[in-house]
């Protein structure tokens, strides 16, 4: 049963984060983040019945998840597998990136959700057999589930990007995963010499985060107007359109006049390859040395997903949007970016969301209740400088095998004072704030 | 934007080399309507065509539904020293030319 103190806890959090006022969404990296509206619909009344739920990742959707389900159902067993004891924050890393803040401030643990009667275990997934409801850990240990989550984000496709490894990823950073990378990627910038050219590679969607490599050319800009002004930003993008694409060439235009150079598709932008040894960036038209060079490769669901036999030959997990149920495997349900979405954008605030809506969904099935279908809401800042943000708000639904974007969302407009660009800064800082504190703290 | 064009600069005698150009067109179907209604006429590239030393080895028809910019990449033998020459044709009198050189040994 939920507690009246925790339903009224959990629609603060999400109210804030369901209007349609243009958000800002500064930040990060990944920043898209689309705020999580969705309910944790606590469920009415108590089930009846106990049982066991094993959630794999603990990053937004995962922990939103976990920490939903046993809210929502306080004598329900959670487990969450998480190998990393300390989970860093894409969103928002876009700025560390740029020396506007620390990596401190992009992490969290897990003590709070521990607190909370979640059994959280620092290892990882070495095996799934959904035929057995069991789940193996690198201790060799088999936890059996009665329903099991999974939200492993997403993995590089190295095939998809030839000559693109790890060894070539310690050189050409990719810092789309943040941690080590982000601070491999600031420290470069660092050293480049004045005058340099810093080269951002960008994927094809789907991809996590899909404004995030604008927002972070935009921010490296920023670090160089201040520090190397007669250094540039060249942007090589497997795509030709974007999303607040007219947002972010505005900026482009009245913070950095010419400093960054986008070549996209149709002028042929398309990374192919990477030769790591001579730090070259290989296009379909063209081969490209830049000084500092940022490889953001094409991606696909995490590692666990193939574990799981879940992800199908797009490398993503079809998933039915109303239960989040994997299409592949029965007894498991996919959350976050590894998830084929549809309309929905693989972002933070959009796993928190679909994190939320699948504790829901799963406090019935438990209970023997039919599952009701979520509308999730999101909102994604972008940060074009310090005090410059702009936002995009949106409503999905479940409409077929994915989710759709349905009426009311909206993005801010391209003609705007400096004050709503100052607001919607400031706004994505709180958003930031709430949707760790919802998650985390 | 003048078309882009990726021959390699060097071959081998023998060699199968791959080339690939693209070129900027808006490539309007002739199908959509204005908001007003009137149809928006047809303006597509209909025919590439390229000769390895004067002599045509590939040649491609395109249609309203191919779309913008059209990319192409096919793939021939390298057998001597010399030039590509590409050409787009299209409604309303469009043609766009381009070369690229190549050094077999």
């Amino acid at each position: 049963m939920l507690r009246r103190r925790e339903i009224a806890a959990a629609a603060l959090f999400q109210m804030p984060l369901m209007t349609t006022r243009p958000v800002t969404r500064r930040n990060a990296v990944f920043g898209i983040t689309m705020a999580a509206a969705a309910l944790v619909r606590p469920s009415i009344s108590r089930a009846q019945s106990t049982g066991r739920v094993v959630v794999v990742g603990g990053g937004f959707g995962g922990a939103a998840c976990a920490r939903a389900l046993k809210r929502a159902q306080g004598d329900l067993q959670v487990i969450l597998i998480e190998p990393n004891a300390v989970f860093t924050s894409c969103p928002f890393s876009n700025e560390v990136i740029a020396g506007l803040r620390d990596i401190d401030a992009q992490q969290f643990g897990y003590d709070k959700l521990a607190a909370e009667g979640i059994t959280v275990i620092g290892q990882a997934v070495t095996a799934i057999e959904p035929e057995r409801r069991s789940v193996m850990t690198t201790d060799g240990v088999a936890l059996p589930y009665d329903r099991l989550v999974l939200s492993p984000g997403i993995d590089f496709h190295v095939e998809a990007l030839p000559g693109y490894d790890n060894a070539a990823s310690e050189k050409m950073p990719h810092a789309w995963k943040a941690g080590a990378q982000t601070l491999l990627l600031r420290r470069q910038l660092e050293a480049m010499e004045d005058g340099g050219t810093v080269a951002i590679a960008i994927p094809a969607n789907p991809s996590r985060c899909p404004p995030a490599p604008y927002e972070r050319a935009s921010l490296i800009a920023h670090y160089l107007k201040t520090k190397k002004p007669r250094s540039k930003v060249l942007v090589l993008d497997a795509k030709d359109s974007f999303s607040q694409q007219r947002l972010f060439e505005k900026a482009w235009k009245e913070l950095y006049g010419d400093m960054i150079e986008r070549i996209g598709l149709s002028q042929g932008g398309r990374v192919t390859s990477i030769d790591a040894a001579t730090g070259t960036i290989v296009t379909e038209f063209g081969n490209y040395t830049p000084d500092v060079a940022n490889v953001i490769p094409p991606q696909r669901a995490g590692r666990i997903a193939e574990i799981a036999d879940a992800a199908d030959h797009t490398g993503w997990c079809p998933i039915d949007p109303v239960t989040f149920e994997s299409k592949l495997v029965p007894n498991i349900h996919v959350i976050g970016d590894a998830c084929l979405g549809g309309g929905i954008p693989k972002s933070a605030a959009a796993a928190s969301a679909q994190g939320k809506a699948c504790a829901a969904t799963i406090v019935n099935l438990l209970a023997g209740r039919a599952p009701e279908a979520s509308r999730l809401t999101g909102v994604c800042y972008n940060t074009a400088a310090p005090g410059y943000g702009f936002s995009l708000a949106g409503n999905y639904q479940p409409r077929g095998d994915i989710f759709a974007e349905v009426e009311g969302g909206t993005t801010s407009p391209v003609d705007a004072p400096l004050e709503l660009r100052a607001r919607e800064a400031a706004e994505a800082e709180r958003w930031f704030q709430t949707i760790t504190a919802d998650t985390f703290g | 934007m003048p078309a882009l064009i990726n021959v390699p600069a060097k071959a081998k005698r023998g060699d199968i080399i791959e080339i690939r150009t693209l070129t900027s067109h808006i490539m309007e179907t002739g199908f959509r309507h204005t908001a007003d209604g009137r149809l928006v006429p047809r303006d597509i590239i209909t025919s590439f065509t390229c000769r390895y030393n004067g002599t045509e080895i590939f040649r491609a028809d395109l249609f309203p539904a191919i779309a913008a910019n059209p990319y192409l990449s096919f793939f021939t033998v390298a057998k001597e020293s010399g030039k590509f020459e590409f050409e787009w044709m299209g409604d309303n009198g469009y043609c766009s030319t381009a070369s690229a050189s190549i050094t077999v040994e």
